[in-house]
């Protein structure tokens, strides 16, 4: 019903345009011969009223305002009321200038080695790096002998042996990082209520990504005037809502890097961010090489078909049909 | 003999030889497309992959 009624005013309304053009087009032509069978004008009148058209642009429509919508959350043009304060969103961070944000660019691997020195000295108290073994550091900040020599550092429990007991063993390279609490209980107890998130994926977990995760931890500031933060809180404009129950963990000279690069609050939140960045996408540098050569590939194979398309057309887009009318041989 | 009459005579006359001249190219092809795009990648991150850093912490 709905489809009927708009493809008859569809129809009204595209009238007025194709008209006008089509009279210029045959008063430029009259006289000279046709070119081709299908009358262009009336084939574009067709394509305007016909129901795909219609019913692809409706959807069209729908799908970009469910983008938009999806991507931001309100429709598009729609004012809206809020009841809360912005700061309830959090301080958008600053788009820090990352050595692993261009598209050709891989990460900083000695920096990924520094963060993670600052994840085991000061995050792993706290946080838990489920999805990361040992072994994923092979090859990315640690040799294998350094990174076997970490593993058999920490004891892991492993069984059931012959006697059906479990029995606790020095750790492997296909270990995965250990948990700082047994249970999630414990994490909440032992933070006053608050549940560390496992660090794993926390950068792609996150509005602003490592933006984000950098401006949290060097953030930190006194409430401004008018803001009550709980004890036990801490004021960080940057996390929604402004109280988080993490307090400041990066101070200047926290901890001792071995490549000698001075440990100010800045450079270890980049290197575990850095860090914290590999482990939530550790196929990166590998991903963004078969992009290249995707690029490559896939451009050069385009410009090769169009072409061929072109070649092949050659001869048909060329020729001319000539009409040798019949010869009267009665006379 | 032209060239062109050359390379048709050896590569495209057999099909045998065609399919293993198509085959041998893709793999050489591969290989040397792999090894262009890697060093170029390497110039341009010259200093920050691991194979850069590795000398530093390994001992033989
Ligand atoms: C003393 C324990 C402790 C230490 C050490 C610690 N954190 Fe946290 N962290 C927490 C707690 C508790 C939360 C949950 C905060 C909340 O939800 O209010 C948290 C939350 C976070 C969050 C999530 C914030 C959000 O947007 O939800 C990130 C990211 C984070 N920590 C990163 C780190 C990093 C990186 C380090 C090491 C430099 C670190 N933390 C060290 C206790 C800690």
């Amino acid at each position: 019903m709905l489809s009927r009624l708009s493809a008859g005013a569809l129809k009204r309304a595209a009238s007025v345009g194709p008209t006008r053009a089509s009279t210029l087009i045959s008063s430029s032509r009259s006289g000279s011969v046709r070119f081709a069978s299908t009358n262009s004008s009336a084939a574009f009148e067709n394509l305007a009223n016909s129901r795909a058209t219609l019913a692809g642009l409706s959807l069209f429509t729908a799908g970009s305002i469910a983008w938009y919508t999806h991507l931001y959350g309100t429709f598009p043009f729609v004012g809206e009321v809020h009841a809360g304060h912005l700061s309830d969103e959090g301080l958008h961070p600053a788009s820090y200038p990352w050595p692993h944000s261009g598209i050709l660019d891989t990460f900083d691997h000695a920096s990924i080695r520094r963060g993670y020195q600052v994840y085991r000295e000061v995050c792993a108290a706290c946080h838990s790096l489920d999805r990361i073994a040992w072994r994923n550091l092979v090859g990315v900040s640690h040799t294998a002998d350094e990174a076997r020599v970490m593993a058999e550092e920490v004891e892991y429990t492993d069984g059931p042996n012959a006697e059906g007991e479990m029995f606790q063993r020095p750790g492997k390279l296909a270990d995965y990082m250990p948990p700082p609490y047994p249970n999630e209980e414990a994490a909440r107890a032992g933070n006053a209520g608050a549940l560390p998130p496992d660090l794993s994926l926390i950068v792609k977990a996150r509005h602003g990504a490592a933006d984000y995760v950098f401006s949290l931890l060097t953030g930190y500031m006194d409430p401004p005037a008018g803001v009550e933060i709980r004890e036990g809180m801490n004021y960080n404009p940057y996390f929604p809502g402004g109280a988080i129950s993490m307090a400041r963990v990066l101070f200047d000279g926290l901890v001792e890097y071995e490549d000698g690069t001075p440990a100010t609050t800045s450079q270890m939140a980049k290197d575990v961010v850095t860090f914290l960045s590999w482990a939530a996408e550790p196929e990166h540098d590998e991903r963004k090489k078969y992009g290249i050569k995707a690029v490559i590939l896939f451009s050069s194979l385009t410009l090769i078909s169009l072409y061929i398309k072109r070649f092949k057309w050659t001869s048909i887009k060329n020729r001319k049909i000539f009409y040798n009318p019949p010869v009267d041989k009665t006379h | 003999m032209s060239l062109s009459t050359a390379v048709y005579q050896t590569f495209f006359k057999r099909n045998s030889i065609f399919v293993s001249t198509v085959f041998a190219g893709a793999f050489a092809f591969g290989v040397g497309f792999d090894l262009g795009v890697t060093a170029f990648y390497d110039r341009w991150n010259a200093g920050k992959q691991w194979k850069d850093i590795r000398h530093k912490y390994v001992q033989e």
